[in-house]
């Protein structure tokens, strides 16, 4: 086999344990400042400041029984937390995270940061993630519980109001673009206006940045949207029936899609990969995916530990009768201004 | 490798690691079952009828929405990707086809569609 390919498959399993750590590491993150934000110390016994207490978790998790109501349906009640975790890493594919790399000379041709360059990687995005639902949706019919239905059904109408919005701010950077591969999308906005500010996306659609996350929060179930699983309301909703690893696997979900909501973001609005400044050399530029990626995550994480959790009314009528009419006022104020300008 | 290929390797990956972690918690965890674990979860009540009763009209009718404004969506997409040739006159196309739209969807607002909690219940 010919090094690139080997390079290349050796990227795309990286690129997969590094999802799951990347979970792993962002749920020991968020007990860590949810404790900080309510003035406790966290996870604290397992291993230094508790850092291996998500491994102790999983451990803990893989060695628990396994429960199915007897009602359930039984192939559908093991196909869902398959689902919502395959369509999770999958999801993922079409993120660049830097420039090209030949490792420091090691390989001939330089191969891409990215599982895979396709043209029409934002439309891969929106189909993938858009498979979680079905996640949801199944465990919640498949279990036979009261609970577990209504938080399915649900996350189903809220996944699909919000979508709307999603699809729409998508369009606003489509438009300025002008292209579909996220590749080609971040190198657009690669140098800087005036010298300072950089050509961030973020600045020329302000709005579908805003847009965009809102509906981001509401499509990974996060709160102050996480209505699917509403503990005062629901039990834990969707996965009200769910133990052992079925459990930990809509649980890696959650967390997987978090991530890859916020590199989307981070690909779309905040450069990707380029640094603020243009000071670092090019092939550092992970480490700004990184940092950017991360903020983002904090950000994730600090709303849902400040906001209380909304209304589903409210949350209905806000995705529909605001986020919806902004959203398309936003696509066609852009549109406009990129014909105008040219 | 181009194309499509490394997608479905990291989606198998997915697969793989998802289906063998449902697979091995079968094994590696105990079983002592018991007709209440198998019952479904009532915070500790006796179960009363099925789960699968009668729901909310309003989660069809925001299934019904959502299907409309979506192909809206779709439409709207290949428009963005040609803007730059299209130009004004696929521009203003664009908005009458909005404002159509809009006529819609001021009409499923004051018909209460959008409402997910009416006064008069």
């Amino acid at each position: 086999m010919n090094p690139a390919v080997i390079a290349h498959l050796v990227l795309i399993v990286a690129i997969f344990f590094a999802l799951q750590i990347s979970a792993a590491v962002l749920v020991y993150f968020e007990r860590k400042i949810a404790a900080r934000i309510q003035q406790r110390l966290g996870p604290y016994r397992v291993g230094p400041h508790g850092v291996l207490q998500p491994l102790a978790d999983i451990v803990k998790l893989m060695f628990k029984e396994e429960l199915r109501p007897k009602a359930a349906d039984t192939w559908l009640f093991y196909l869902a937390p398959i689902l919502s975790a395959t369509a999770a890493f999958a999801a993922f594919a079409v993120v660049p995270f830097g420039s090209e790399t030949t490792l420091f000379g090691l390989l001939d041709q330089p191969i891409r940061l990215q599982v895979a360059d396709v043209n029409v990687a934002l439309l891969v995005v929106f189909a993938i993630t858009s498979m979680g639902v079905y996640g949801i949706v199944l465990a919640g019919w498949s279990s036979n519980s009261k609970y577990s239905l209504l938080g399915g059904l649900r996350s189903a109408a809220q996944m699909i109001s919000y979508e709307l919005s999603y699809a729409l701010a998508l369009a606003a950077v489509l438009v300025l673009a002008n292209s579909l591969s996220l590749r080609e999308i971040v190198e657009h906005q690669a140098g800087h206006w005036l010298g300072v500010i950089p050509k961030w996306y973020v600045f020329l659609t302000p709005v579908g940045f805003i847009v965009y996350m809102i509906a981001g929060v509401a499509e990974t179930n996060r709160a102050p949207f996480d209505f699917p699983e509403a503990e005062q309301e629901l039990v834990a909703g969707y996965h009200t029936e769910y133990s052992s690893m079925s459990f930990a696997l809509f649980f890696l979900a959650e967390y997987v899609n978090m991530v890859t909501v916020s590199a989307v973001a981070v690909s779309l609005f905040l450069g990707g990969w380029f640094d603020p400044f243009g000071l670092t050399p090019e092939w550092l530029g992970w480490v700004w995916f990184l940092v950017k990626v991360s903020a983002l995550l904090f950000f994730y994480i600090w709303m849902r530990w400040t906001l209380p959790r909304y209304r589903y009314d409210q949350l209905m009528a806000f995705g529909w009768k605001v986020l919806l009419p902004v959203a398309t006022v936003n696509l066609l104020a852009v549109a406009g201004l990129v014909v105008w300008w040219g | 490798m181009d194309g499509w290929l490394p997608i479905v390797i990291l989606l198998g990956l997915g697969l793989a690691f998802a289906a063998g972690n449902v697979l091995l918690s079968q094994f590696v965890g105990p079983r002592s079952p018991s007709p209440e674990k198998a019952a479904p979860y009532e915070c500790g009540m006796p179960a009363v009828g099925d789960a699968r009763e009668r729901q909310s009209v309003r989660f069809y009718l925001v299934a019904m929405i959502f299907l409309l404004f979506d192909i809206e969506v779709a439409f709207l997409y290949p428009w963005a990707m040609a803007l730059r040739d299209l130009r004004w006159a696929g521009y203003v196309q664009v908005l009458v086809f909005v404002l159509v739209l809009f006529t819609g969807y001021v009409y499923i607002w004051r018909k209460g569609a959008l409402d997910w909690s009416s006064r008069e219940e």
